[in-house]
């Protein structure tokens, strides 16, 4: 880790960037560590939402207008954004959606409805997110497929042997997560999609935790589907992309019928519309998509590289200072995580540790964060998860810890 | 409905929202109070703890069970969480003792005069009206029971 990238990055001024930031809860300072639920939000993507609104609103396509001319270039800008943020080949391959969960309902939809049969298999690992885990279940059950499952080891890592001895001749599909929402766990993507796709497999990654914080590079990845939601990274809800690898996304039939998505129509037959506009029927969440560019903008401004750097370092910070605290169990310890910390603290529910640090301003999550199956795997209803992000200080962890330090001692 | 019984309730209302006034607006303090409320409560018989007593619409596991002595009515209860038994226990210490008659005609005002929902959030507000429902139910059956027994 060089500490050099970390010493580019003024968090202070990054901080002013956050309107959201500046506040006091419960008559403290707030301390946001719930980034991995939602980021906050930084001055240049609210001004550009609140621009297009003011200066150019138009549905887009079509519009023969100036402001509808304006509206369609910043939309399909954006699209270029993310093919370049994430190395796509062709920005016909990014395909705006609300958020990784309608990106992965459209790929089990339209290409597991037309290329997933009886017998066939549909692979995911044991650290889902429901959001991943939901869609298969539907269509193996409505398919007749069988859903397996990639184990996870008591570090939070995925069983790679095990992963192997799953492949078979009926692999269809592996869907995993690029980084875990739960513990952190960045996944071996790269070894995934090869062993997956010797067997014939087409992979599909939920980038959902890995947008704000890794680089992303689905060419050198090889993996055949990829999906982000803008407002993990800076951006703003409800929009998202999924990138899909052009040959698979001609050979799959559209996901929804509407305006947008069709070349023709007449009552007898409709043709459809070239990539990506097959895949996005009706008017698109405009506003959103045009601010989701800026988002990657401020992260390519900071430098992915400085801001894994700093996550890092508050991560290893965190860990060391909460892992000293008497009773703190930490859940998820993989060599590679993202900037994620869960914990369980022994007599004390998860529920009452986040509402005594709501109590001081500080926001974390608790429950059991969308990944029932996991919190199985460790025997625990749930864990506190203190997520952070490029704007979070090495004092905001001090305020945890002492936030901890004292509800432990008031228990005990 | 015997007037007695409603001025008891809202003497034990008031005091609840005396002693939490003396905590300041200090939120955290707050909290810590209403867990060391229920590290107080009576013990609940861990036979107690089953399914059947579980209350609905509480996101934190609660248990609760009722009996009534000399058309009394005495709640036992326990929590997996300690702020909802917390809670629970403010309940309790309003309601034990009292009769089916007054707890169904009981008005709670003591939640917003010490802004409950303010530090313990709308899940836990929802979770803590399902409380006094299925206290005003218990209520109810005992109630009816008396009623048919005489």
């Amino acid at each position: 880790m060089s500490t050099s990238a970390t010493v580019s990055l003024d968090i202070q001024k990054i901080r002013e960037e956050f309107p959201v930031l500046n506040q006091t809860v419960n008559g403290r300072d707030l301390v946001y560590f719930d980034n991995a639920a939602t980021s906050q939000k930084p001055r240049n993507v609210i001004q550009a939402l609140t621009d297009y609104y003011q200066s150019y609103n138009a549905n887009i396509h079509r519009g023969i207008h100036t402001l509808a001319e304006r509206a369609t270039k910043a939309y399909e800008d954006s699209r270029e954004a993310v093919r370049g943020f994430i190395n796509a080949p062709g920005v016909e391959e990014i395909i705006f959606v609300r958020g990784v969960t309608e990106g992965i309902n459209l790929v089990a939809s339209s290409y597991g409805r037309t290329f997933i049969g009886a017998g066939d298999e549909v692979v995911i690992s044991g650290l889902e997110h429901h959001s991943n885990i939901v869609p298969w279940q539907m269509l193996c059950e409505e398919k007749k497929a069988v859903l397996r499952v990639i184990p996870v080891s008591d570090e939070g890592e995925l069983m790679m042997e095990a992963f192997e001895g799953l492949l078979s001749d009926r692999t269809r599909l592996v869907a995993v997560n690029h980084a875990s929402n739960s513990l952190g766990t960045i996944n071996p993507v790269k070894e995934i999609v090869r062993l997956a796709h010797r067997r014939g497999a087409v992979v599909l990654v939920d980038g959902a935790q890995a947008g704000a914080h890794l680089d992303i590079d689905v060419t050198d990845l090889d993996c055949d589907f990829y999906c982000l939601s803008a407002h993990k990274m800076y951006g703003p809800t409800g929009a998202g992309i999924l990138y899909g690898r052009k040959a698979l996304l001609e050979s799959m039939p559209p996901y929804q019928g509407g305006g947008e998505m069709i070349k023709e129509v007449t009552f007898e037959k409709t043709t459809y519309n070239e990539l990506p506009y097959k895949f996005e029927a009706g008017t698109p969440n405009i506003a959103d998509v045009i601010a989701f560019r800026s988002a990657m903008e401020f992260i390519l401004a900071c430098g992915r590289e400085n801001i894994r750097a700093h996550e890092q370092s508050l991560l290893q910070y965190a860990t060391r200072k909460l892992g000293s605290l008497p009773s703190v169990r930490l859940i998820g310890t993989a060599t590679e995580k993202v900037s994620v910390l869960a914990f369980v603290v022994e007599g004390i529910h998860h529920f009452d540790i986040g509402q005594m640090l709501d109590s001081r301003g500080i926001a974390v999550r608790t429950g059991h964060h969308c990944t029932q199956p996991l919190m199985d795997r460790y025997g625990i209803e749930g864990t506190v998860r203190a997520s952070f992000a490029v704007y979070n200080t090495k004092e905001e962890i001090d305020q945890l810890v002492e936030g901890l330090g004292r509800i432990i001692n008031f228990v005990k | 409905m015997n007037p007695d019984q409603q001025m008891a309730i809202s003497k034990i209302q008031d005091d609840i929202v005396r002693d939490f006034s003396l905590l300041d607006a200090d939120a955290e303090m707050k909290v810590l109070y209403v867990m060391e409320l229920g590290q107080a409560l009576a013990e609940m018989p861990e036979a107690d703890k089953t399914d059947d007593n579980i209350v609905k619409g509480c996101q934190s596991k609660v248990w609760l069970t009722a009996r009534l002595e000399r058309e009394k009515v005495y709640f036992t209860a326990d929590s997996n969480t300690a702020i909802t038994k917390g809670l629970v226990s403010l309940l309790i210490r309003i309601f034990n003792g009292q009769t089916p008659d007054a707890i169904l005609a009981a008005e709670l005002y003591f939640m917003t005069a010490i802004g409950m929902e303010r530090f313990i959030g709308t899940q836990r507000s929802n979770g803590f009206s399902s409380m006094i429902r299925q206290m005003k139910l218990y209520a109810l059956a005992f109630k009816t029971k008396m009623e048919i027994g005489s």
